[in-house]
């Protein structure tokens, strides 16, 4: 059971992926009018017949966050703006995909939205070579964003290095807190 | 009880505003065979309370260069002021090598010092210089003092009229707050030139002394280099590029600052002339490439690079861009100077997964780890090449600790706010004076 459900989100992923990938070779990069990532909202239309209100919900930014609408129920999900990465390395972690792709699909259908990557390092080493490091980290969820079909200019790249720590100890486990990339919508 | 309380707390609060976040030296390693000197109490010729700190300022700057002992005042037997009131016997039977006396006066117009330097065993007076300065210029008299001393006794230049500049940082998140100060090199006089809710970092000066450069996020949470005057306190917003705006560092010369931008994708290594605004890229390399340093001269740059796989330290000359690796041993070296006169080089080293400061000696390619103490980064080299101070974490807590290029002489300079970081020492002396000529003793 847990198996084919994990195996079912790959596949939906998968074809996130895939569908975005395409959305990136269209020059236009403007407001969410691409028909294929609206889909899913054209899917609900039994259910928005029977409420009140006939207009789409759309993601929101709070506080730096996106807020996603979930079609069915009239809840929300509050998308995870946070990406780990390990020691001196600027791999974005297989882990952190499927979050990731929620965001590339918010951002190339929302083409109004604008996020800040705000790339982290953790103390250990210098100041200016953590710097380049976080950089370098939030330069590859970029890169990972943009190859799902996010236009490069909604994208800002930004790095504190070791400066803003989210955890302010001195052991491995608060350095893997701190080795990290947000994003925050602005 | 709880009156008493509140009583405390008051008392605190205003203790805490009223002292100045000054930097206290713990020496936590001296020479084994330390100069044992005694600076007695000068004479004082003028109004108003005697000017005793200079007997506790130059006792100070001694003992905290862990290359003295300096004899408490309460042990000597005698007070002399003048040469001829000398008892050699008395400074015999306390073992002590050299005297300091001398008399300061007040001169209207500000302050008048002599002082001289006696060799107890030869009985000679291998120094006898007198000083005139403002009514407010004790501690540097003082400070030029202990130079004079330092340098009489061991060859080395004194360090002890020098400033150190460093960041601080108190606070999380919304409460952060970072503050650039400037204080004396043994932590008093602490002057905050800037502060910012936003990071400050990379802190340098300028080889005359009179500005610096630094990193700031001020505008928009984003990275700029800015040039600060500091007697004017005017400041320059000096580049405003998309990405990393990074490691500033001034030429000999002073007319060209090297840094680190991204504006082109890749942390690269520019040179832009302060005059014509001309800026120039001179690394090329997908990898990181920060950090740099000048040569003494200023035909080279030294930076850190990781286009090996792992940081390590290069070379590349200016006239011809040839790039030269200089360190191979460890996985991680990072943040290099060199020492003023070029034989060899202080940086950040990573030695069984932990980071110290090294010193890599150019002639024989021998490396030496200088520091105990763990995630040591920023090391300095004082003016005189013989000292560096580099920040370190003491109990959970951002410190500056201090070490001789020998290894042989450690101090720490923990601070009453926050983590300290990032010491820069000044290439200049805050003030110094020409002695008066054939003037005699007051």
């Amino acid at each position: 059971m847990g198996k084919t459900n994990i195996r079912g989100l790959f596949v939906v992923g998968l074809t996130a992926v895939l569908l975005t990938g395409c959305a990136s070779n269209e020059p236009d990069d403007g407001p969410g009018i691409d028909p294929r990532t609206q889909a899913p909202s054209g899917a609900a239309e039994p259910a928005e017949k029977a409420k009140p209100t006939p207009e789409p919900v759309k993601p929101t930014v709070d506080r730096g966050k996106i807020v996603v609408p979930l079609d069915e129920l009239g809840g929300s999900e509050t998308l995870s703006g946070i990406f780990h990465f390990d020691f001196d390395q600027a791999i974005v972690k297989r882990a952190g995909h499927a979050e990731l792709n929620k965001h590339a699909q918010v951002l190339s259908a929302n083409g109004r939205f604008r996020v800040r990557l705000e790339g982290h390092a953790d103390e250990r080493g210098t100041r200016e070579y953590n710097l380049a490091l976080g950089e370098r980290r939030a330069n590859a969820i970029r890169a990972y964003l943009v190859a799902q079909g996010v236009s490069r200019s909604q994208v800002e790249v930004i790095s504190y290095g070791e400066e803003k720590p989210v955890n302010s100890g001195h052991s491995e486990s608060s350095w893997a807190q701190n080795r990290r990339v947000e994003v925050v919508y602005r | 009880m709880k009156q008493v309380l509140r009583c405390i707390l008051i008392m605190s609060a205003v203790l805490s505003f009223s002292a100045k976040p000054e930097l206290r030296i713990e020496v936590t390693k001296g020479v084994d065979n330390a100069v044992r000197v005694a600076v007695v109490p000068f004479e004082w010729h003028g109004r108003g309370k005697i000017h005793q700190e200079i007997v506790e300022i130059v006792n100070s700057d001694l003992r905290l260069s862990g290359r003295f002992y300096a004899l408490p005042v309460e042990q000597m037997l005698s007070l002399p002021h003048r040469v001829n009131e000398i008892f050699f016997r008395d400074w015999r039977l306390l073992n002590i090598d050299y005297l300091v006396i001398g008399g300061l006066e007040s001169t209207g117009q500000g302050l008048r010092l002599h002082f001289e330097l006696i060799n107890v065993f030869k009985q000679s007076v291998e120094a006898s210089l007198t000083i005139v300065g403002g009514e407010h210029e004790l501690r540097d008299m003082s400070h030029y003092v202990s130079d004079v001393v330092f340098e009489k006794l061991t060859g080395i230049e004194g360090s002890f009229s020098t400033q150190i500049m460093y960041i601080t940082a108190t606070g999380s998140d919304d409460k952060r707050l970072f503050k650039l100060n400037i204080a004396d090199a043994d932590g008093h006089r602490v002057d905050t030139v800037f502060e910012s809710k936003e990071p400050l970092l990379s802190a340098t000066w300028s080889p005359d002394g009179e500005k610096i450069a630094y990193v700031s996020f001020e505008r928009d949470s984003r990275p700029a280099i800015y040039i600060h005057e500091l007697a004017t306190g005017r400041k320059q917003q000096i580049t405003d590029f998309p990405g990393l705006n990074s490691a500033p560092a001034f030429s000999p010369d002073g007319e060209q600052l090297a840094m680190v931008l991204s504006k082109d994708g890749n942390p690269e290594i520019y040179i832009l002339d302060l005059q014509t605004r001309r800026l120039r890229r001179i690394t090329h390399h997908y990898g990181i490439d920060t950090e740099p340093s000048w040569t003494a001269g200023g035909k080279a740059i030294i930076f850190t690079s990781n286009r090996g796989g792992k940081p390590q330290i290069y070379q590349m000359r200016l006239e011809d861009f040839r790039i030269e690796r200089l360190t191979f041993e460890g996985d991680y070296n990072a943040k290099a100077s060199l020492l003023p006169d070029g034989s060899g080089l202080v940086m950040v080293h990573r030695r069984n997964g932990i980071f110290h400061i090294s010193y890599l000696d150019l002639k024989y390619g021998r490396l030496t780890v200088l520091t105990e103490t763990s995630l040591d980064e920023s090391p300095s080299v004082a003016p005189n090449g013989s000292m560096l101070i580099y920040a370190t974490q003491l109990q959970n807590k951002g410190i500056l600790g201090a070490v001789s290029i020998d290894g042989g002489v450690k101090f720490n300079l923990p601070s009453s706010e926050g983590d300290v970081r990032e010491p820069a020492w000044s290439p200049k002396k805050r003030r110094t004076y020409e002695p008066i000529a054939g003037d005699p003793a007051p």
